[in-house]
């Protein structure tokens, strides 16, 4: 039976395994939804962005204060209102809409190239290198990271490098963590045996053979870390450490908004609701992306 | 017999643990010939898979320790090699086939990257990788090597597997070949077809090979030579036949007595009584 049918069951295994899993996330109708919005944020931050570049203002110049409409609640020209400077608070999320992506993609980038490459070295290694290594990663831990962010930030000065950088810094702890475990797992195996009694060399054993076996939870752990990311900067905005004013920024929206909350809700809604809609679509395509990497029976 | 491309003698090796120290090699000394075919039978824990690893270095130090000894690779020693010269050892000159064939192939990538990787690694004269690793699948046989090359590991059956690994070490033209139980995690009909592929192999590109197993059974048609370990010490080394004839000593008999026989009458399976050993 198991020779009649060799073609069907290699048609039903797609054999790459990243393709496996894309049909597991596929069948997942929260997680498809959630990546779509992520896209279209994505799209709309680019947008919005390169519209911005070109001197293109659109809906309307999110910097253009107007005193005599400042403070009106959503209308046919405002769809969401103005602020206290009368300036249109659609085109402002729109436009702060790339800042809080931008953030969120290249602070995970640089975390994650510091976690990967730390927890590669200490997995790999073990001994008196995991032991330092762990250590260091143990007293950073210690802290309470967004306030180290917070400190950071402040003793930096609030551009936007900074906070990408200084976010990037201190969040790698995690990442690099779950990479040596996985290390730790697939040192042992027989594949990297046999790599070493092939005479194959220390980086390229990390690097070729172990990492691939670890991506799935790591491309997890960084789409879990894009939300992580966007809600420390617009933490640090909302806070005044974030990107400065004009810039909007979704958290810097909010801190403006706040003094008028209860004359102007909008002012916080809107933002708002970008900032969870963002952060939620960004956890439920990383928790599903979990749910179908997860299987690892596969991967033996 | 031409001279001896591995020379091993008083090697000791201990795994220093937190609560004890095991020693798990106890001097022990063999020659292999340029092209011969090396047998080494012994229990789980003989110390026989340990040996083996300690050709090229790959055992973690620590826990494990080289108290003695000296290995002799074409007149070298292989314990004062530096990194670079050991991976020019490992795969170049001696490779490896592990038991768990579908635990050594990386599951990640197609058979064919993980063959193509030996031979650049090894033979960076090779022009047309994909050509040579065709070559060697077909040397192998598989069938419809262009094809089955973009495989990954788990498309293919335990024995495809280890065919795959068999070519993956023999593309690099070791003059070693050790293969540490390569049929243990095969079943029976397909044992018989690796152990011809690598006689017939052995034949075709005169390597020497050193057969690492449990298994007395597999070793008559294949080894010209057979080393027996027991806790560490090779008790008994010599020709297949004279050995399997005549063994010498007990733990050899016991072995031997341990593969079942259809015209035997016992009705019970014969197992090792280690006690007695240990006195004798």
């Amino acid at each position: 039976m198991i020779t009649a049918a060799p073609e069907s069951i290699e048609a039903a295994a797609p054999s790459a395994p990243g393709l496996r899993a894309w049909r597991r996330f596929r069948a997942n109708k929260v997680g498809v939804a959630a990546l779509a919005i992520v896209v279209v944020l994505a799209a709309v931050a680019l947008t919005f962005f390169v519209l911005d570049r070109m001197g293109i203002p659109f809906p309307r110049d999110p910097d253009a204060t107007d005193l005599e409409r400042k403070l009106l609640s959503p209308n046919a020209v405002n769809w969401l209102g103005t602020d206290n400077l009368g300036r249109d608070v659609l085109s402002r999320i729109l436009n702060g809409a790339y800042i809080s992506l931008t953030v969120g993609f290249v602070a995970v980038f640089v975390s994650l190239s510091i976690g990967v490459v730390v927890g590669a070295i200490s997995g790999y290694f073990g001994k008196w290198v995991d032991n330092v290594i762990m250590r260091v990663v143990d007293a950073l831990m210690c802290f309470p990271s967004f306030f180290l962010i917070l400190t950071a930030v402040a003793l930096l000065g609030p551009s936007i490098l900074n906070i990408i950088v200084v976010i990037g810094l201190v969040s790698w702890t995690g990442t690099a963590r779950l990479v040596r475990a996985e290390f730790l797992t697939l040192r042992e195996s027989s594949y990297v045996q046999a790599a070493r009694a092939l005479g194959q060399k220390s980086w390229k054993i990390i690097f070729r053979h172990i990492l691939p076996n670890a991506a799935a939870p790591i491309v997890v752990t960084a789409v879990l870390g894009v939300p992580e990311a966007i809600l420390a900067e617009a933490g640090l905005s909302f806070l005044g450490f974030g990107v400065q004013p004009p810039q909007a920024t979704w958290g810097n929206i909010i801190a403006d908004g706040k003094t008028y909350i209860l004359d102007a809700w909008w002012l916080i809604l809107f933002p708002g609701l970008a900032i969870l809609v963002a952060a939620l679509s960004f956890y439920l395509t990383g928790d599903a992306l979990r749910q179908a990497v997860e299987t690892r029976s596969e991967r033996q | 017999m031409s001279k001896p491309i591995l020379q091993v003698s008083d090697l000791c090796i201990d795994f220093v643990l937190e609560d004890r120290t095991i020693e798990a090699v106890r001097g022990a000394s063999f020659e292999l010939a340029a092209g011969e075919t090396l047998a080494i039978v012994g229990e789980s824990g003989s110390g026989k898979s340990v040996t083996a690893l300690a050709l090229t270095r790959l055992l973690p130090v620590p826990p494990a320790v080289i108290k003695r000894g000296e290995i002799l690779f074409d007149g070298q020693n292989v314990f004062t090699m530096d990194a670079a010269q050991l991976r020019k050892l490992r795969g170049g000159r001696i490779a490896y086939i592990f038991q768990e064939p579908s635990t050594s192939l990386n599951p990640v990538f197609t058979v064919s990257s993980q063959i193509a990787e030996a031979i650049r690694l090894h033979r960076p004269d090779v022009t047309d990788v994909d050509a040579e690793v065709i070559r060697w699948l077909d040397a192998v046989g598989i069938v419809d090597a262009a094809k089955r090359m973009n495989d990954y590991p788990h498309q293919l059956s335990g024995g495809m597997q280890q065919r795959v690994m068999i070519a993956m070490a023999l593309a690099c033209q070791p003059d070693v070949l050790v293969a540490d139980e390569p049929t243990t995690a095969l079943d029976v009909t397909i044992q018989a077809q690796i152990m011809e592929l690598l006689a017939s192999l052995k034949e075709k590109f005169g390597m020497a090979v050193i057969l690492i197993t449990h298994n007395f059974g597999i070793v008559s048609g294949f080894a010209s030579r057979v080393l027996v370990m027991y806790r560490g010490k090779i008790v008994e080394q010599g020709l297949t036949e004279e050995v399997l004839r005549h063994p010498q000593h007990a733990y050899t008999r016991a072995l031997i007595d341990c593969i079942p026989r259809l015209d035997s009458n016992e009705k019970r399976l014969k197992t090792i009584d280690h006690a007695a050993l240990a006195d004798a």
